[in-house]
């Protein structure tokens, strides 16, 4: 199956392509911290800055969901229904489409930063390999934390009819919180201690320090991960139990 | 013209009509658009907290780039963005013929024939913005008026671009994201031309003109126009509108229509 979904995202690559490159915001963002760092004192050198927006573009190639729309759609139009009558769980074809996706999408992440390290050889590191390993284990769990979250809202689409402008809304959160717009280190300390209490900082800025090196608390880091991951998975099953209930498969 | 100025008003009154069943939505859209600007706002403070200033861009000078990015934004989610995913709908199902067969510039029906009042909160909290960080500065009124000329050209362009890339879709047809490659560029004009370095600033000034979007706008209400800029901005809008114009009829003709 992983196979089918896999030719079928081959299939559009021409979107794949601009799917990766719809993900340049860490790359302007490098832009302007890097000469910030120049002059500013922001405790982190401009090469360190360039490092950790690059982690933070592979991470987000590597954890983005958007399995709100294809539910919604599915609900609204009443294509659900054909879903439910197979005998596995719906969440199952989205997870492995997402999976699929990622194997396609990977090959032009990686050019665009092997491009990169050609514009700017400065920045060329090598994480060591327990580094690589922990930050495996962390992208995969931020893309399990990030889908739970996101296939929570969609369950609310049973009752509304644009679940996704949740997600616009905590995606804005998510946005300035999770270390997209800046490494976390930057943060003023009130904020950081508030933002590390969220899901958000795990999704980005904590896999992505882990692979530039910078310093964080692994075993903190990966406890909240889980604990927001338990507490997202049993929303979503008692959503989904309440929201079959209330769905009457529309046009069906 | 007296035709397409009646075509316009019924468009627009039918799709806000439209759109106002969704009111709560409208709700959710309002929220969303300030916490965007705070989140905006949070973004730009981390540079100024520790004493770092942009080049020659105080506080509420990047406050005001700030506030025309947003009105800019709210600019795209009113009238460009819905018009421009239905043209990906358009081609996708073929229903592209039914509006080449009318008897109006398909590209104005295209361009116009829908707005949603999504982007609403965004103009407003981008004005208020500019004219609180205006306000701080002593911008007399004269440069608001000054800062509309670029800020047209600056439209124009935007426009453009958008309408070039929705033309692309009748070659490679599923192409929803198109429009969110240009926005994740865009997303440069948060901050003034000054505050990134060179290659940057040339990318986003002669490739992607994010330049004209925002910093020239702001630098016009600042009182620091610079005429050859201006210039350059309106040259670069006539040529983009013709180019999109242009583009839209070489593209008709690689268009072969679905299913009928």
């Amino acid at each position: 199956m992983l196979l089918v979904y896999y030719a079928y995202m081959v299939e559009y690559r021409a979107e794949l392509i601009l799917w990766v490159l719809s993900g340049s915001l860490p790359i302007i963002l490098m832009g302007v911290w890097t000469q910030a760092a120049q002059q500013g004192n922001f405790g982190l050198s401009p090469t360190d800055f360039a490092r950790y927006f690059l982690a933070v573009f592979l991470v987000r190639q590597l954890t983005v969901v958007w399995v709100i729309w294809e539910f919604e759609r599915e609900v609204v139009e009443g294509k659900l229904s054909f879903r439910l009558m197979q005998p596995i769980d719906p969440a199952f074809y989205h997870v492995i489409s997402h999976i699929s996706e990622k194997f396609a999408r990977l090959p032009f992440a990686f050019l665009l930063i092997g491009l990169f390290f050609l514009l700017y050889p400065a920045a060329l590191w090598l994480p060591s390999s327990s580094n690589l390993f922990l930050f495996s284990i962390a992208t995969i769990l931020a893309f399990a934390l990030q889908f739970v979250i996101q296939y929570t809202f969609a369950m609310l689409s049973f009752w509304t009819e644009r679940a996704s402008s949740i997600q616009e809304f905590w995606f804005l959160f998510y946005l300035f919180l999770s270390g997209v717009i800046a490494p976390l280190e930057v943060f003023p300390p009130v904020v950081r201690t508030i933002a590390l209490f969220t899901p958000f900082p795990y999704l980005v800025n904590f896999p992505a320090s882990i692979l530039v090196g910078l310093p964080t608390n692994i075993g903190q880091g990966f406890l909240v991960m889980l604990i927001w991951s338990v507490v997202f998975f049993g929303l979503n099953r008692w959503l989904w139990r309440k929201g079959l209930k209330q769905y009457s498969g529309m046009g069906a | 013209m007296q035709r397409y100025w009646n075509l316009l008003t019924l468009f627009w009154s039918t799709s806000i009509a439209a759109e106002l069943e969704y009111r709560t939505n409208f709700l959710v859209a309002a929220f969303t658009s300030l916490g965007g600007l705070a989140g905006s706002l949070f973004g730009l403070f981390l540079f100024y907290r520790t004493g770092y200033t942009f080049a020659g861009w105080r506080w509420e000078e990047a406050l005001i780039v700030v506030g025309v990015f947003t009105l800019l934004e709210g600019f795209s989610a009113t009238f460009l963005a819905p018009n421009l995913n239905r043209i990906v709908r358009h081609v996708q199902t073929g229903t592209l013929d039914f509006v080449l067969l009318k008897p109006i510039s398909s590209q104005f029906w295209l361009s116009t024939h829908t707005l949603s009042p999504w982007g609403l909160p965004d103009l407003m909290f981008g004005l208020i913005v500019v004219i609180y960080a205006g306000s701080r500065l002593g911008v007399a009124l004269q440069g608001y008026l000054l800062s509309l000329i670029p800020l047209t050209f600056g439209l124009a362009i935007l426009y453009s671009l958008w309408f070039m890339l929705g033309a692309t879709s009748i070659w490679f047809v599923k192409i929803y994201n198109v429009t969110e490659v240009l926005r994740g560029l865009l997303e440069a004009g948060r901050f003034p031309m000054a505050a990134y370095p060179a290659t940057y600033r040339f990318f986003f000034t002669f490739v992607v003109p994010v330049a004209f979007l925002t910093t020239v706008p702001s630098e016009a209400m600042l009182g620091r126009t610079n005429v050859g800029w201006t210039i350059a901005a309106a040259f670069l809008a006539i040529a983009l509108l013709f180019a999109s114009r242009f583009f839209w009829r070489f593209a008709l003709r690689f268009y072969t229509s679905a299913s009928s």
